[in-house]
């Protein structure tokens, strides 16, 4: 019979009369929302040791793009992150236009602005709904979620896919925004903010809510730093590192907003950090409608033709712009030797981009710094001494998402 | 991004410290890149960790360079105080690639380090857990040099002038 002190978290003693058990925690499990696999030593039901296993959906992108021409990588970068894939393609794009030094006009960043902080919302409606969803409030999950398929209808009208969106071109978008993605995009903003508001009455203040996810997987900011934690969870634990803030791209210098931070990295902090980021994102979205008006109207890409692809019809009837398509196509153009590092504020923190060119067609080396990869490995650590319910939201507040995690 | 004056005393202060270890810098788009030999590697990120105040790992990756018959490892650092950034190189040879876990710094490092371990083959001395990561773990290449290409080399229906390695 086992003493009720000896089972106090952190105070597991591996006496030899003691008997562990071990425990599949996935690879495919409803409640860990992806493909992980941890193995889990038990004591009772408290977790003495985790080990995850990694790289179930790994489909070696960085070797793919080792021999994909630009334009042709964008479609990789969806399937990383696939719960925000905008934000990944603008990101790559931008890695790509600073390699080939093309200033953007103005109104097309304000388009990618809008259109990124449309899909950090839609990331973050997964991330707090499914939060919800794993502590018993299934309410909130399928409530919001019609906002979320609204964004993706939004994306939709804009580039024509809705998951895995390829959206934007190397230098500008692929295409003006249609009329009808204009007035989905006004009538979601709308109706989006007294949903999130219902949304925040029903968990923001319920003391179910909080007396499950307060002091639920804490993480120090000293252990965040050290794991590189980057993005809402390194805010929820009180560092206000964002790379919109700290290196501007895209224009978001010119955008007033906050960046909300925790203070003790719990489930509840980052589940708070996330809910004030869509506000924020809602303001962002407003100012950069405003800024979007005063610009003219029928610009949607920078003037390089050698990496734009010219609409068809003038390929057909243009001599120039056929020459342009096969120039494109073929990856003729001359591109300059370097290393380039650029990062965006994904859905889940810092998504760098590191690209060597030689000159090619192709990328010479690139790497992606997915963040989910760099901070899932702090998470044994996290839920070492917790309940088996408590890394299940752990798991989900962190919103750890199977394709960055293995590229 | 990066003002020049920071640039030149990292610059200076590791040139003065670390004066065999020094190979060369360059700055490609405004990137602060050390080129450094891969002994002391460790014991520099650990001066820049506490004299300099890069104690955030963005990254880590490895980079095969036939022609040099090297394979590089870049680590790159972050000043969050500052908000500097700098990026270190060094250079192992395509034999036999060893160098210090940085582990012993960062934490972050141990899965960014058997990712590198996976597709590169460098071995980390001292790291905690070095085995492969994302891939299989009966594989026995690895993948990401550039002797692997993608497609079979032996086709003659393709040019790659025209598609590419």
């Amino acid at each position: 019979m086992q003493d009720v002190k000896e089972i106090v978290p952190g105070q597991v003693t591996s006496k030899e009369e003691k008997q562990y058990t071990y425990l599949n925690l996935g690879p495919t499990h409803p409640a860990t929302h992806g493909i992980f696999q941890n193995v889990l030593k038990m004591d009772g039901e408290i977790i003495v040791e985790a080990t995850p296993t990694i790289g179930y959906i790994h489909r070696a992108f960085e070797k793919l793009a080792e021999r994909r021409p630009f334009y042709q990588i964008t479609p990789l970068t969806d399937r990383m992150n696939y719960c925000s894939s905008p934000i990944n393609n603008m990101g790559w794009h931008m890695t790509v236009e600073k390699l080939l030094n093309i200033e953007i006009p103005k109104r097309v960043q304000y388009l990618r602005v809008i259109i990124m902080q449309l899909s950090r919302i839609s990331d973050h409606i997964i991330c707090n709904t499914i939060i919800g969803q794993d502590v018993g409030a299934t309410t909130g999950f399928l409530y919001l979620f019609q906002f979320r398929e609204r964004i993706y209808e939004i994306f939709e009208e804009i580039c024509g896919a809705r998951l895995t969106t390829n959206i934007g071109r190397i230098g500008g978008m692929e295409r003006n925004f249609s009329d009808k993605a204009w007035d989905k995009l006004y009538k979601w903003l709308e109706d989006f903010p007294p949903a999130l508001q219902e949304f925040s009455n029903l968990l923001e203040r319920n003391r179910i809510f909080m007396d499950r996810t307060i002091n639920c997987g804490p993480l120090s900011v000293d252990m965040a730093l050290a794991y590189s934690f980057s993005g809402p969870n390194l805010r929820a634990a009180g560092v206000d590192y964002d790379v919109r803030v700290m290196n501007p791209y895209s224009s978001y210098e010119e955008f007033d907003f906050m960046v909300p931070v925790g203070t003790q990295g719990d489930t509840y902090d980052r589940f708070m950090v996330r809910q004030n980021e869509m506000r924020e994102s809602l303001k962002i979205i407003h100012q950069a409608l405003e800024k979007v008006k005063k610009e003219p109207k029928d610009i949607y890409k920078a003037n390089v033709p050698e990496f734009v692809l010219p609409p068809k019809e003038e390929v057909y009837n243009n001599m120039e712009a056929l020459i342009y398509h096969f120039k494109n196509v073929m990856g003729e153009t001359d591109v300059p030797k370097g290393e380039v590092y650029h990062s965006v504020e994904g859905g889940n923190g810092e998504l760098g981009f590191y690209l060597i060119s030689d000159g090619g067609r192709t990328p010479y080396r690139l790497h992606f710094r997915r963040p989910c990869f760099i901070f899932y490995q702090a998470y044994p650590e996290m839920i070492k001494g917790t309940m088996l319910s408590d890394a299940i939201i752990t798991m989900s507040s962190m919103n750890v998402i199977a394709g960055e995690l293995d590229a | 991004m990066e003002s020049v004056e920071t640039e030149d005393r990292i610059v200076t202060l590791l040139k003065e410290k670390f004066a065999e270890d020094f190979i060369s810098f360059e700055t490609p788009y405004h990137f602060l890149t050390i080129h450094l030999k891969a002994e002391n590697i460790v014991a520099i990120i650990r001066f820049l960790y506490d004299n300099e105040k890069f104690q955030y790992l963005t990254t880590l990756c490895g980079i095969h360079y036939p022609e040099l018959k090297s394979i590089a490892v870049m680590y790159q650092l972050h000043n969050l105080v500052e908000n500097k950034r700098v990026r270190l190189k060094i250079f192992l040879p395509e034999g036999k690639p060893e160098v210090k876990t940085l582990t012993t710094v960062f934490p972050a490092a141990n899965w960014m380090e058997r990712e590198t371990y996976d597709f590169f083959g460098v071995t980390f001395k001292g790291h905690p857990n070095l085995k492969r990561i994302l891939n299989v773990e009966d594989m026995i290449m690895f993948p990401m040099r550039k002797e692997f290409p993608l497609e079979d080399q032996t086709r003659e229906d393709k040019n790659n002038a025209m598609f590419g390695r």
